[in-house]
């Protein structure tokens, strides 16, 4: 082939316009190409799939390639990890990098061996002539990377791939099954103590009295600091900081308040709370009934939700000759950096931060408080590392959680039974408070409870970057008239944030769950109603992909079994997928298998593709059969897995993921996509099987004998 | 009163001087430097931390140094390493099972513990034995079929064993 690609220009990623020099993303040395990128892995396999693209682009061997921990002094800003974006985004970008920077080296290879460069060819690194060759590492690698993206080099042809597209073995796996693998709680510098923190037992209690004596007596102790209603044991052995640390949860008095609202009526709490609304779609008019064959409404909800990472969160920090070293598995290195700044009241530039890998965090979970437990911790110890590991029950009480949601749809038919106008109207607390520069309060729980001032209201992106509440809520069929509201919460009283998906859980949830319950009212079968509505052929790709697999239409295999179907289009840009659920239901329901079509581009490693399908699909099951954050009126009362159940190895269903030929299109990201297919199949396998319809998550035993006695 | 025990670990003795409720998993993880054993829940409920007493599959987070006396101890970095990883581990990669990998540690032990008692499980009995072991990326059937794939893997061994 020809190594030195096409001409012409190509659109910069947005990762690459915001860091364009070459240099940043690339460094060859010890004949190694060492691949630095500001996304982080989550467990998402994204090392390998960058390692992969970087092979290609590169024409080097994949062992060659080394993808390094984001850390802010030497990877590119990319903001965060999220939003499924890690390989549309990072993954363009380094393709890029790395076809510019092939280029650059063949011209150079061509000067320094006194030939042209059309007589060259690269092979592994090498660029061979017939008078003789230069690798890589042979050529002034650094000084050609010290240059600018300029988007005038063409990557190459999917056709010319050689590792993108297979499913080469993700790289770090074998460490991480021989316990060789070292997360952010694995840890171990030089001197390190061991902390724990204290909270309170309710959101806005405040500590009113404390007795330190016993804790401090405990040999090993290094320090109880106490500020605010912020508490927090240091001691040389691990068992003694939680020694400790139970020693001043039993002496410690604090005046609880009752803030939460009642867990029994969120929707009274979500309708009723102060909002900010926003019409995110008008279009045509709404007919409300009036003029349409029949008109119809319904309600959807789901509950807060916990993130449930299996290792609680942790990190450690070390503070020495005025500079703040931070380890954290946080999703995003700079923002993280940017909230320390402005807490810590220190300048961006003495502050380091570095990625470990934690174990998957599925948004934003309590990587950024304890960042900050740590690092507060650490400017208090000068010259010591501190690491704090939160417990399990603080986990699941006091990082933010998954918004609890309703939707509301209203829809009229036209005559012929089609949808003419689609109303939909959401609450939700907002799907983001990561830490950041600019907040009104710094986003740290412990920060909040050091300086007793509330923590800042969850926000949402823009429609235009995903939406939080409002994502997915713009149905991708092809409706005459549809108006989108979206009302998120100017109060929150219970702490929200990032939660995989997003809104695009309960929105999908509730848009597939009416599209069935409208297919029904008008006596079409579920599939051919949205066929009959779908005009994306890749949308009706997907659905037909999915539904011939699951023999759509055939008998279900036995009387108590039924099978629902769900489809989106992730944020209406991202990845489609459809989702067949097979359920066995009595007054249980238990979901057999999970037949899944994807279209997510380009495939960079499809068994990786499949992967985080099949890992979404379950997770979504779990959300939508079980999961449930349980509060009272001052704090969450879900604090341990056997209060916060979620899906085990005997009740997980069997998954079948057919990923669709990319046909020219680019890479989208996988992670997400499936979250809400798959809740809104199983609720329509549920309906389909018994013939109610539980329009509230989870589905419980408990709600699905009380749709049936309703 | 700190004691000292004297216990065995993955094949080797070794020495500590701790409280005796000292939980198993902070001596291996911060005496021993056995770091792949992980923690998870200090509640004994998601089996991250799970280690191998004797033939018994433990929670290390609460099992008291106390306890332990001379069963020999096996953590993950006893069933293999990264360059000579043991029969499961490879299963393991060759299905790509898992993803943040936090939960494998201790679902390799369990595993492990399983083929012991049982060296040809059905799919419904490697379920049930994993089900105190929770996974939150949704690997769990990637796993299974690792479990099921090693344990075919273990019978040709053996089988080739006995004709040689």
């Amino acid at each position: 082939m020809n190594p030195a690609g096409a001409q012409g220009g190509s659109a910069l990623s947005p990762s690459l316009v915001s860091s364009p020099r070459l240099g940043d993303w690339l460094e060859f040395a010890a004949d190694t190409v060492f691949v630095r990128t500001g996304k982080v892995e989550l467990g998402q396999g994204i090392r390998t799939a960058l390692a992969q693209i970087a092979a290609d682009e590169l024409d080097v061997e994949l062992g060659r390639i080394e993808v390094a921990s984001a850390n802010t002094s030497s990877a590119p800003d990319e903001g965060f990890t999220s939003g499924s974006l890690s390989v549309q985004h990072s993954g363009a970008a380094l393709r890029q990098v790395c076809a510019e920077a092939r280029i650059l080296a063949l011209g150079a290879a061509a000067t320094m061996l006194g030939v042209a460069k059309s007589e060259l060819s690269l092979a592994n690194g090498r660029f061979a002539a017939a008078s003789g060759e230069v690798n890589y590492w042979n050529l002034p690698m650094a000084e050609l990377l010290d240059s600018h993206a300029t988007g005038a080099a063409l990557p190459k042809d999917p056709g010319d791939l050689r590792f993108v597209g297979t499913s080469i073995r993700r790289i770090d796996l074998l460490a991480k099954l021989t316990g060789s693998a070292r997360y952010i709680t694995d840890l171990r510098l030089p001197g390190q103590v061991f902390a724990r923190v204290v909270r309170p037992p309710g959101r806005s209690a405040r500590l009113v009295a404390l007795d330190t004596t016993s804790a401090r007596a405990l040999p090993d102790v290094v320090a109880v600091i106490v500020e605010g209603s912020f508490i927090a044991a240091v001691a040389q052995r691990e068992e003694v900081a939680l020694a400790a640390a139970r020693l001043l949860t039993d002496s410690a008095r604090w005046q609880v308040s009752e803030t939460l609202p009642d867990e029994s009526d969120l929707v009274t709490f979500l309708t009723g709370a102060t909002a900010e609304s926003q019409v995110l779609l008008a279009k045509g008019e709404q007919t409300e009934g009036a003029q349409g064959k029949a008109s119809y409404t319904a309600t959807y909800s789901r509950p807060f939700l916990a993130h449930g990472s299996i290792a609680p969160s942790s990190a450690v920090a070390w503070w020495h000759d005025g500079l703040l070293a931070v380890w954290t598995h946080s999703q995003g290195i700079f923002p993280l950096r940017a909230g320390l700044a402005e807490a810590l009241n220190l300048a961006e530039s003495s502050i380091t931060v570095t990625h470990v890998d934690g174990a998957g965090c599925y948004g934003h979970n309590a990587a950024d408080d304890a960042a900050y437990d740590a690092a507060l911790l650490a400017i208090r110890l000068p010259d010591q590392p501190v690491q704090v590991v939160w417990s399990r029950a603080d986990e699941l009480r006091w990082s933010p959680l998954g918004p609890a949601m309703r939707v509301q749809l209203s829809a009229d038919l036209d005559p012929s039974g089609h949808i003419r106008s689609w109303r939909h109207e959401v609450w939700s607390n907002g799907h983001t408070s990561r830490p950041g520069a600019g907040r009104e309060t710094p986003a740290f729980s412990s920060y909040s409870l050091q300086n007793r001032v509330p923590l800042p209201v969850a926000s949402d992106p823009p429609l235009a970057r995903g939406g939080g509440s409002g994502r997915n809520s713009v149905p991708g069929y092809e409706f005459p008239n549809v108006e989108v509201v979206t009302n998120r919460l100017t109060e929150m009283p219970i702490r929200t944030s990032a939660l995989r998906a997003l809104g695009a859980h309960l929105n999908v949830f509730a848009i597939e769950s009416f599209m069935d319950e409208l297919a029904k009212a008008v006596g079409v079968d579920p599939l051919a109603f949205r066929l009959d509505q779908l005009h994306d052929p890749r949308g009706r790709r997907v659905l037909l992909a999915a539904a011939e697999r699951a023999q759509w239409g055939s008998a279900p295999i036995a009387p108590d079994y039924g099978r629902g179907i769900g489809y989106a289009r992730y944020k209406g840009t991202g990845a489609y997928c459809a989702v067949v659920a097979d359920v066995e239901a009595t007054n249980v329901l238990r979901v057999r298998r999970l037949t899944i079509a994807v279209d997510v581009g380009l495939v960079i490693n499809p068994d990786g593709v499949e992967n985080q399908i099949e890992g979404g699909a379950i997770q979504a099951t779990s959300w939508t059969l079980k999961e449930r954050v349980r509060f009272d009126r001052s704090g969450v009362t879900s604090d341990s897995w056997e209060s916060y159940p979620i899906l085990t190895f005997s009740e997980v269903p069997m998954v079948d993921v057919i990923i669709l030929p990319a046909d020219g299109q680019p890479s989208l990201g996988a992670g997400e996509a499936a979250m809400g297919p798959t809740a809104a199949a199983i609720g329509n396998a549920l309906a389909a099987t018994l013939g109610v319809r539980v329009r509230d998550l989870p589905l419980t035993p408990e709600a699905i004998v009380a749709a049936i006695e309703a | 009163m700190p004691e000292d025990f004297r216990f065995r670990v993955n094949g080797e003795s070794h020495e500590v001087n701790c409280e005796p409720e000292t939980p198993l998993l902070y001596v291996l993880r911060n005496d021993l430097g056995l770091l792949g054993t992980r923690f998870g829940c200090g509640e004994g409920s998601c089996g991250a931390c799970n280690v191998l007493l004797g033939d018994d599959c433990v929670h290390s987070c609460d099992t008291p140094m106390s306890v332990v006396g001379d069963r020999e101890v096996t953590t993950v970095e006893g069933l293999g390493s990264a360059s000579e990883p043991g029969v499961l581990a490879e299963a393991f990669d060759r299905e790509q099972a898992g993803q943040c990998g936090y939960c494998l540690s201790g679902i390799l032990v369990t595993t492990t513990g399983l083929l012991r008692r049982v060296p040809r499980p059905d799919e419904s009995q490697v379920r049930v034995a994993l089900d105190g072991n929770l996974c939150r990326c949704g690997s769990h059937n990637r796993i299974v079929r690792a479990v099921l794939a090693a344990a075919a893997d273990s019978r040709d061994v053996s089988a080739s064993g006995e004709l040689g």
